[in-house]
């Protein structure tokens, strides 16, 4: 592995809400590398977003990065001031937002939004703006005129592809996708997964991204990991991951999808997620696990390194 | 096994709202084909899947069947139940045991067809009432349709339901409102709500597309489980092929308002023939990590166009590498290509 481009520590983001403290992200570490590809799996309110948002700094309030730090290319973005922190975002880590329906201002043409970033960060004319834009429409597949239009004559999947475009304009060395393809249909789906891999191919940038389908990370991800009520229960090669996994939650969710071919008994998991306000004591997925030891119920399990880079949050692999 | 549905030649067409400008210039009203000539049979018994992207009148086909929205043209001959078919006058009855959907019925033959044929919505947090309990929820259908003669025998329906939803105490989940309940929850709701007038044919929508990964597969057991003890005959919407193979046993795939493919599950999952159907199965993601590897093969360009304006000829023919003359022209025949497998494509079409 190459040398580390982001190193999250211990990262924790609770949302001071007037029914209690959420803590959507609590205590989260994990490292990638340059040019890697991470996927995060996980259930809807399992802090995957949150978790997205707070490596960009941009965590809507009432929630607060409380804790942690986020080393990117040896800057902690949890100490900049905002200032700084406007600096870092886009240039060195962008974001491509879940529903890029909405995501595109309606008022402004594709050209204007995506000119943006580049007169603001890099100082460009509007004119030598557009034409860097114009180059990158291309390599998201799109022909330059759509610079013209507005976000309402395009269609998804178009819209999309521009999110893209805007995402990679500054050639950030991190790219963060949240939900990129949940409002699209399969085939555009397909294409827009097709057009992230070329893209890495080309642009080398590293990648998280965040979905709750298994199986779009299967399609992109070198490293996969799991989050569980604010946790990340699992991590390693997506090799590992999906051909043997460790945690219980991981195991759970890998058994309840249904495969095209082959007619596997799909299974699924009992209970629902926790509310995060009150987490249970102990392992989080205790209520829900099978294997639920007295262990589980009173202390939170320890993170196993069980071979190299496969790591499990569980009471099951813990040597005691 | 007998059909249960014949749905043969069936249209809707939603009016667009006229400009004052095409108005004064007399400009023919414009339509939204949603359902632009669909036929296909179920049989008594299986779970038949409708499925196709967004936009392919999957949806509307589904609403016709349970007579939400009226037939602009074509038949829908439906079977119904025994007791329900003993109460229909004999004249509203073809071949004496079926009645066309897409007729104009009295209300009373109307009313006894409702309660024969439901419908599981897809999204359990808006199809649920928020101000009524669970209880009310679940009573209304049953007060509606005048079953039961007193409130205890009604009490004791919706809690019977309850438990076959596995909603266990029913007596507890019976005083609660949506809200405290998880979407799979309502979900189950939304399923008990359908079977509780015991109905012979369900149409889900999308039923387990707004859940959570993890809890599908316990609502699609529910479902499967139901219609055995019930002998439900599902009709299933869905986009998502993993979840149709797994559940299905005939599928028809549709593509702006038309059907493209359809046969028996495993078959057109195999060997699609369709061009759209091929590309449609490429898509489907699959949890194998070994497919970081390898692009997606999706000869097929662009997106789907405007139900509309759909495309004269074949309205696939924009978006098809295979793309002939005719395509351009004329609208492709259906072809069975094999036993039960039906195709409406000018590549299989022998001329």
């Amino acid at each position: 592995m190459s040398s580390s481009l982001l190193e999250v520590k211990d990262l924790r983001i609770y949302y001071y809400t007037l029914t209690g403290i959420v803590k959507a992200v609590d205590g989260v570490s994990f490292t990638m590398a340059e040019g890697e590809v991470l996927g995060i799996a996980g259930e809807s309110g399992c802090g995957k977003s949150t978790l997205g948002y707070g490596l960009l700094g941009l965590v809507p309030p009432p929630g607060k990065i409380v804790g942690g730090s986020i080393v990117l290319d040896k800057t902690d973005l949890t100490k900049l001031k905002p200032s700084e922190l406007r600096r870092v975002r886009w240039t060195r880590v962008s974001m491509v937002f879940q529903g890029a329906m909405n995501a595109l201002n309606p008022v402004y043409t594709v050209g204007h939004q995506l000119a943006e970033p580049l007169v603001l960060h890099r100082g460009l004319s509007v004119k030598a703006a557009l034409d860097v834009a114009a180059d990158m429409v291309k390599k998201v597949g799109l022909t330059p005129d759509v610079l013209r239009r507005y976000p309402h004559e395009l269609s998804g999947g178009m819209k999309q592809r521009v999110m893209i475009a805007m995402a990679l304009l500054l050639r950030p060395r991190l790219v963060i996708a949240d939900e990129p393809t949940t409002a699209l249909d399969v085939v555009i789906q397909a294409q827009i997964m097709n057009l992230f891999k070329e893209l890495r191919r080309v642009e080398r940038n590293a990648m998280i991204l965040i979905t709750h389908d298994l199986s779009l990370i299967a399609e992109i991800a070198d490293r996969t990991s799991v989050m569980y009520a604010g946790k990340m229960v699992e991590i390693g090669s997506s090799d590992t991951v999906f051909g043997s996994p460790l945690h219980p939650y991981t195991q759970g969710l890998l058994r309840s999808i249904p495969r095209l071919r082959g007619k596997e008994k799909i299974t699924w998991i009992p209970g629902v997620p926790p509310d995060l306000r009150v987490p249970p004591p102990g392992c989080r997925f205790h209520p829900r696990c099978p294997y639920a030891m007295d262990v589980c119920r009173s202390e939170e399990p320890p993170e196993v390194e069980v071979e190299k880079g496969h790591k499990v949050s569980c009471w099951l692999y813990a040597k005691r | 096994m007998q059909p249960k549905l014949l749905v043969e030649e069936a249209y809707k067409y939603f009016p667009l709202r006229r400009s004052l400008s095409e108005i004064l210039t007399f400009k023919a009203h414009r339509y939204v084909r949603a359902v632009d000539g669909v036929s296909f049979t179920i049989n008594e018994g299986e779970i038949y899947c409708l499925a196709g992207e967004s936009g392919c009148g999957k949806t509307t086909t589904g609403r016709l069947i349970v007579r939400l929205i009226d037939f602009t043209s074509g038949r829908a001959l439906y079977m119904p139940k025994k007791e329900v078919l003993s109460e229909i006058p004999p004249e509203f009855l073809i071949d004496g045991k079926y009645v066309n959907l897409a007729s104009d019925l009295p209300r009373h033959v109307d009313k006894l067809l409702r309660r024969d044929v439901q419908i599981i919505f897809q999204d359990p947090y808006g199809s649920l009432n928020p101000r009524m309990r669970i209880y009310d929820i679940l009573k209304e259908p049953l007060d509606i349709h005048g079953i039961g003669s007193t409130e205890d025998e009604r009490r004791e329906a919706v809690f019977r339901t309850l438990e076959e939803v596995k909603l266990t105490p029913p007596e507890e989940f019976a005083e609660r409102y949506p809200h405290m309940l998880s979407g799979g929850q309502r979900q189950r709701i939304a399923v008990a709500r359908a079977l509780i007038l015991n109905p012979s044919l369900v149409v889900a929508d999308e039923p387990v597309s707004m859940l959570d990964v993890s809890i599908r597969a316990e609502i699609l057991q529910l479902m499967l489980d139901l219609k055995a003890t019930r002998n439900l005959t599902y009709v299933f919407i869905t986009h998502d092929l993993a979840v149709a193979a797994y559940v299905c046993n005939n599928i028809a795939i549709m593509y702006l308002g038309k059907i493209v493919e359809k046969g028996p599950i495993d078959v057109v999952v195999n060997s699609p023939q369709h061009p759209y159907a091929k590309a449609l199965i490429a898509a489907v993601p699959e949890p194998d990590p070994r497919n970081r590897f390898k692009m997606r093969e999706l000869p097929i360009i662009g997106e789907i166009p405007s139900a509309a304006n759909i495309p004269p000829g074949c309205r696939f023919h924009p978006r098809c590498p295979y793309a002939m003359d005719v395509c351009r022209s004329e609208e492709p025949p259906e072809v069975e290509v094999e036993k039960g497998h039906k195709v409406s494509c000018w590549l299989y079409a022998k001329r």
